[in-house]
C-alpha cells in the first residue's frame, strides 16, 4: 500500500512539474507579444480558460456530492434505537434537506455567474451598488426559515434534556476512568448510594461510600444491559479526566466531568436481537465481514495473526473526549434485551454488599 | 476630529520624512518599526509555521489511512515516537494538538490578520504608519518569540502538548494522565501567553490607527471593507483574548501551585489528589469565550480581503456596502455570545443550551447576507480571473458549504450525535480553515506587488495552485461529513479498535490521498512566492486597476509611504464602472475605475457615499 501511495505522490509530482514547465513556456511565448508590465495580470484568454474551469469545477462539486450521497449514505447510522432518536432523525433529515437545497442553488449561482460574466476587453460591468428590497428579502427569508428551525430544535431539545422521570425508570451510573467504563445500577431501592473517588479501595473500584445504606444493593458491572422500552436515567461520573459517553445508535451523548454528576436519559426501543435482524445491519455486517476477511489474510501473511472475530453486531458506548493514549479504545458493550432476559442477567450480578463481603473474606 | 488629528500628524511626519537618516540593516530588516516590513515579517513567519502545521497533518493523515502500516517517515521525523515506523498514540495526539494550535493561532490569526492589518491599515486609510510603530515592532517580536517557544516545545523529551488544541483540564493539568502535560504543556502555555500579549498590542494599535489616522475625507463609511474587517477583528481580539489569558493563568496555577480552579475529586496514578471544588466546565467557558470569537478573528479578515478583491476584479462596486458593514458588526457582536454551542453536552444546564442555540443560529443571518451579496457582486460583472479573484470565489464557495453545516451543529439537539465526530472536523475546516486560507492566499496574490516593491507573482503558477487546491480541499473535507454522520469520533489514533468502523477505512484512504495532492499544490505556491520575491516581474503601479489608496504609492518602499503629501479622499472605494450623467462613457473616459483620491467629476452624479 505504501508503494502505491508513494507512486501516486511521485506521479502527481511529475505531472505538476511537467505542467509547470509547460506553463512557463507558454507564458514566455506570450510575453513576446504582451507588454511585460501587464504580463502577470489576467487577460481575456485567462478569463476564458478560468471561466470554463469554474463550470467544470461546479460539475466536480456536484459530482462529488452525488458520489458521496450515493456511496456513503449507507454509512449513516441505522434508524435510532431510542424513542427520542426518532425525533432526532426527523429533525436531522429536515435540516439536511434544507441545507442541501440552499447549497445546490447558491453554488450553482456562484459558479455560473463566474462563467457567464467572465471578463472581456470592452465589456462593461453594471454599476449596481445597492438594492434595499433585495437585501430585505434575503435577510427576511433566512430569518423566517431559521426561526422555524430554532423553534423546532428547541422543543426537541427540551423534550430530550428536561425529561420527566417515569415510575419504572432504571437509574444507572456510568463511571468513566482511563480507559474503562463501568456501570453501576441503583438496585432495588432505585437510589444510587453516595460515592466519591476518596472511597476507592480494593474491590470498591468506583468509590462507593460503604457507610451509605442506599449503596448496599448497588450493582457494578462492566457491560451495560438495558431492558427494552423502559426509561433509563444515566448519571455520569468520572474518576480522572474529562470523558464523553457517546452512544451513537441511541442518539445519546453526554460529557463525563470529574467533580460533578451529569445526566442524560433515553428509552431504548430496539433490542440487540432486533437490530441484528434488520436489513441495514445485515448488509453492513456482510460488508464488514468481507473487508475483515481480506484484512485477516494480510494480517496473517504479515505474521501478526488473525484479527479478533466480529461476527455479530453489538451496541457500544465509546469515549468521545480525548482522555489519553488509549482514548481510541475506551469502549463498553451495550445489550438491549427483553425485561426477562434483563432480570435473568441482573440476578447473576453481585450487589455491592456481596462484593465487599467477599473482599473482606479474602 | 479624526481628520484634524491626521493633519497635524502628517505635518509632523513630513518634517521628519525629508531628512530621515539612512536606516541600518538591523533597523530596516530586523527591528523595523515600518508597518510594511513588519507585515512581511508576519507573513513569512506565518508561512513557516504553516509549513510545520500542514506537515503535521500529513503525518497523522498517513496514520489514519493506514493504521496497521509501518512508515519509516515516522521514525525519520518523530524519532523515538515513531520507532520502527509505528506512530506512538501519544505523538498522534500531540500532532493533532499542535496542528490545531499552529494553524488557528500562528497561521490564521497572526499570519493572516497580522500580515494584512499591518500592510493595509496605514496604506488604505492614508496614514504614514501605525499609531505606534514601536508597539507594532514589539508585537511582532513577541509573536516571533511565542512561535519559537511553540516550535521548541516539539523537542521536549516528554513530547509537546497533547490534550487537544482546546487543552481541557484535567488532562492538560496532570502529567500523570499523559506525559505531554508536563514540560510540553508548560511551554504551550508560556507560548500562548506571549502570543496573547502580542495579539493585544497589535490589536490596540490597529484600533487606534483606524480611529485616529484616517486621511482627510476618509469617513468611516468610505473605508474599504478590508479596513472595516481588520478594525472589528481587532476589537473582538481585545475583548476576548484577555479571557484566554486568565484561563491560561488559572491553569498554570492549578498545575504548579496546587490551586483547584478546574480540578476536583480526581483519582489518578493510584492516589486521590487533594483538589476539590474546581470545575473543568469553568475552563470550557473561559476557553470558548475566546475560542469562538477566535473563529471570527480568523475569518473576518479573510472576508474583508475577499470583499475588496471581488469588487476590484468584478469591476463592480461591492453589492450592499452598508449591509456588508452591518453584517461584519452583527457577526462580531453575536460571535461573543455564542461560545456555549461548543458545550451543549458538557453538562451545563440545558436551558443555557437553548439560549446558545438561539444566538448561534442567528449568526446564519448576517452570514447569509454576506454570501448573497458576494454572489450579486459577480452578477453582470466583467470578471478578471486573477489568482486572487479565483481564491476569493473559492472562499465564497467553502464559506457557504461549511457555513451551512453549522446549522446542524449549532442546533443543540442535532449536536448531541455529531458532537466531536468528523462531521465537526469537516465543518470547521471548510468554514474557517480553508476559507481563511483562501483569504490568505487571495491577499498574498493581490498585495504581493505592494509588499515586494512592484514585483508580481506568476499568474499561471497561481492558477495551478488554485485549481489543485480547491479540488483537493473539497476532496478532503466533503467525504469527511459522511464518516462523521456514521458516528466516527475525532482524535482517535486508529479506528481499528471498533470493527464497526471497518467499512469507513476506504474513505479515510481517499481523504489522505487528497490531502497529499492538496499539500503538494502548496509547494507550487511556495516556489512561486519565493522565486517572485527575487525574480518576479515588476508590474504597473496599479496592476489590478484598483481604487484604494495603497496603489497611489510608489513601488519603492519609503518610510511614511507617500513621498509628498498624503492624498485626500473624495469618494468611497468602490466606484468601478460608474458611468457619467448621460451614460455615454465612464466617469473618467476610457477608464472603468475612479480611485478614491479623485475629486467628484463635473459630469458625475454624486452618490450617497
Amino acid at each position: 500500500m505504501t508503494g502505491l501511495l508513494a507512486l501516486i505522490v511521485v506521479i502527481l509530482f511529475v505531472v505538476t512539474l511537467w505542467q509547470m514547465s509547460k506553463i512557463f513556456k507558454l507564458s514566455q511565448l506570450k510575453n513576446k507579444n504582451v507588454n511585460s508590465e501587464t504580463a502577470q495580470v489576467a487577460n481575456d484568454k485567462d478569463n476564458r480558460v478560468n471561466g470554463k474551469l469554474f463550470v467544470m469545477f461546479m460539475v466536480f462539486l456536484y459530482g462529488i456530492t452525488i458520489y458521496c450521497f450515493w456511496n456513503y449514505s449507507k454509512f449513516y447510522l441505522p434508524e435510532a434505537s431510542s424513542e427520542h432518536g426518532t425525533d432526532y432523525d426527523y429533525l436531522m433529515f429536515i435540516s439536511l434537506a434544507l441545507i442541501m437545497f440552499v447549497q445546490v442553488i447558491t453554488q450553482a449561482l456562484l459558479h455560473y455567474f463566474a462563467y457567464k460574466y467572465q471578463g472581456k476587453k470592452g465589456n462593461r460591468a453594471l454599476f449596481y451598488a445597492d438594492n434595499d428590497k433585495l437585501e430585505f428579502i434575503w435577510t427576511i427569508i433566512p430569518v423566517i426559515v431559521l426561526a422555524g428551525l430554532i423553534i423546532y430544535g428547541l422543543f426537541t431539545w427540551s423534550d430530550i434534556m428536561n425529561f420527566e422521570e417515569e415510575e419504572d425508570a432504571i437509574v444507572v451510573e456510568l463511571y468513566a476512568k482511563r480507559f474503562v467504563w463501568e456501570a453501576r445500577y441503583a438496585g432495588e431501592d432505585r437510589t444510587l448510594g453516595n460515592a466519591n473517588v476518596r472511597f476507592i479501595e480494593g474491590a470498591n473500584t468506583v468509590g462507593i461510600d460503604a457507610s451509605d445504606s442506599d449503596a448496599m444493593d448497588d450493582v457494578v458491572t462492566t457491560e451495560l444491559h438495558l431492558p427494552v422500552g423502559r426509561q433509563v436515567i444515566f448519571k455520569l461520573r468520572s474518576q480522572d479526566v474529562l470523558h464523553s459517553a457517546y452512544m451513537p445508535h441511541f442518539r445519546a451523548q453526554m460529557n463525563v466531568v470529574p467533580g460533578m454528576i451529569t445526566q442524560f436519559s433515553f428509552t431504548p426501543s430496539v433490542t440487540t436481537e432486533e437490530i441484528r435482524e434488520t436489513e441495514y445491519m445485515q448488509d453492513k455486517m456482510y460488508n464488514i465481514k468481507e473487508i475483515r476477511k481480506e484484512k485477516n489474510k494480510q494480517s496473517i501473511a504479515a505474521g501478526d495473526g488473525p484479527l479478533d472475530a466480529y461476527d455479530e453486531f453489538d451496541y457500544y458506548l465509546l469515549c468521545n473526549k480525548i482522555c489519553g493514549a488509549s482514548h481510541y479504545n475506551m469502549q463498553m458493550k451495550i445489550v438491549v434485551e427483553t425485561q426477562e432476559e434483563y432480570d435473568a442477567w441482573m440476578a447473576e450480578q453481585k450487589t455491592f454488599a456481596q462484593t465487599i463481603a467477599e473482599a473482606t473474606q479474602e | 476630529m479624526s481628520a484634524h488629528a491626521a493633519n497635524i500628524d502628517h505635518a509632523h511626519d513630513e518634517d521628519h520624512g525629508h531628512h530621515h537618516h539612512e536606516p541600518t540593516f538591523i533597523e530596516k530588516y530586523i527591528f523595523s518599526t515600518d508597518h510594511k516590513m513588519i507585515s512581511k515579517q508576519y507573513l513569512i513567519t506565518g508561512l513557516i509555521m504553516g509549513i510545520i502545521g500542514i506537515a503535521m497533518s500529513l503525518l497523522f493523515r498517513l496514520q489514519l489511512a493506514w493504521p496497521d502500516h509501518n512508515f519509516t517517515v515516522y521514525e525519520v521525523l518523530l524519532g523515538d515516537w515513531g520507532k520502527d515506523g509505528v506512530m506512538d498514540p501519544n505523538i498522534y495526539l500531540a500532532l493533532v494538538t499542535i496542528h490545531g494550535t499552529i494553524m488557528v493561532f500562528f497561521v490564521l490569526t497572526a499570519g493572516l490578520s497580522g500580515t494584512f492589518s499591518n500592510l493595509l491599515i496605514p496604506l488604505q486609510i492614508g496614514a504614514r504608519d501605525m499609531a505606534s510603530g514601536f508597539l507594532n515592532m514589539v508585537s511582532y517580536w513577541l509573536f516571533f518569540v511565542s512561535s519559537v517557544i511553540m516550535v521548541l516545545s516539539l523537542f521536549v523529551e516528554s513530547g509537546p502538548a497533547a490534550a487537544g488544541w482546546t487543552i481541557y483540564p484535567p488532562l492538560s493539568a496532570l502529567p500523570d494522565s499523559i506525559p505531554a502535560s508536563g514540560m510540553g504543556m508548560t511551554l504551550w502555555l508560556v507560548s500562548m501567553a506571549i502570543f496573547i500579549a502580542s495579539s493585544l498590542l497589535g490589536s490596540l494599535n490597529y484600533i487606534v490607527t483606524v480611529i485616529n489616522l484616517r486621511t482627510k475625507g476618509m469617513s468611516m463609511t468610505r473605508l474599504p471593507l478590508t479596513i472595516w474587517a481588520f478594525f472589528v477583528t481587532a476589537i473582538i481580539g481585545v475583548v476576548s483574548f484577555p479571557v484566554l489569558l486568565s484561563a491560561a493563568l488559572m491553569l498554570i496555577m492549578d498545575r504548579s501551585f496546587g490551586t483547584s480552579f478546574f480540578l476536583s475529586d480526581i483519582y489518578i496514578g493510584g492516589e486521590v489528589l487533594h483538589n476539590s471544588g474546581g470545575s473543568p466546565v469553568l475552563f470550557e467557558h473561559l476557553f470558548w469565550f475566546l475560542g469562538h470569537p477566535e473563529v471570527y478573528i480568523v475569518l473576518l479578515p479573510a472576508l474583508g480581503i475577499t470583499s475588496e478583491i471581488i469588487s476590484t476584479n468584478a469591476r463592480k462596486p461591492i453589492f450592499g456596502y452598508r449591509a456588508m458593514v452591518a453584517s461584519i458588526l452583527a457577526i462580531a457582536f453575536l460571535s461573543t455570545i455564542v461560545w456555549g454551542h461548543h458545550m451543549f453536552i458538557s453538562g451545563m444546564n440545558p436551558f443555557l443550551g437553548s439560549v446558545f442555540t438561539f444566538t448561534t443560529l442567528l449568526i446564519a443571518i448576517p452570514s447569509a447576507v454576506k454570501a448573497f451579496n458576494y454572489i450579486t457582486t459577480l452578477w453582470k460583472g466583467n470578471l478578471q480571473f486573477n489568482p486572487a479573484m479565483l481564491f476569493s470565489i473559492g472562499l465564497v464557495s467553502t464559506f457557504i458549504s461549511g457555513g451551512l453545516t453549522g446549522i446542524i451543529l449549532g442546533d443543540s439537539t442535532l449536536d448531541i450525535n455529531v458532537h466531536d465526530t468528523y462531521f465537526v472536523v469537516a465543518h470547521f475546516h471548510l468554514v474557517m480553515g480553508i476559507s481563511a486560507l483562501y483569504g490568505l492566499f487571495a491577499g498574498v496574490y493581490h498585495w504581493f506587488p505592494k509588499m515586494f516593491e512592484g514585483k508580481m507573482m506568476n499568474k499561471n503558477l497561481g492558477y495551478v495552485h488554485f485549481w489543485v487546491t480547491v479540488i483537493g480541499a473539497y476532496g478532503i473535507f466533503f467525504p469527511m461529513h459522511f464518516i462523521g454522520m456514521a458516528g466516527l469520533p475525532r482524535r482517535y489514533y486508529t479506528n481499528t479498535a471498533f470493527p464497526y468502523f471497518d467499512d469507513l477505512a476506504d474513505v479515510n484512504v481517499a481523504i489522505t490521498i487528497f490531502a497529499f495532492i492538496t499539500a503538494s499544490a502548496q509547494l507550487v505556491f511556495l516556489y512561486n512566492f519565493v522565486s517572485s520575491i527575487f525574480y518576479g516581474k515588476v508590474g504597473e503601479k496599479n496592476p489590478w486597476k484598483s481604487n484604494t489608496l495603497e496603489w497611489t504609492t510608489e513601488h519603492k518602499h519609503i518610510h511614511g509611504n507617500w513621498a509628498g503629501a498624503i492624498p485626500h479622499v473624495h469618494r468611497w472605494p468602490y466606484d468601478y464602472s460608474k458611468l457619467n450623467k448621460d451614460e455615454s462613457d465612464y466617469v473618467i473616459p476610457g477608464q472603468d475605475f475612479v480611485p478614491q483620491h479623485i475629486p467628484l467629476q463635473e459630469n458625475e452624479e454624486e452618490m450617497h457615499h
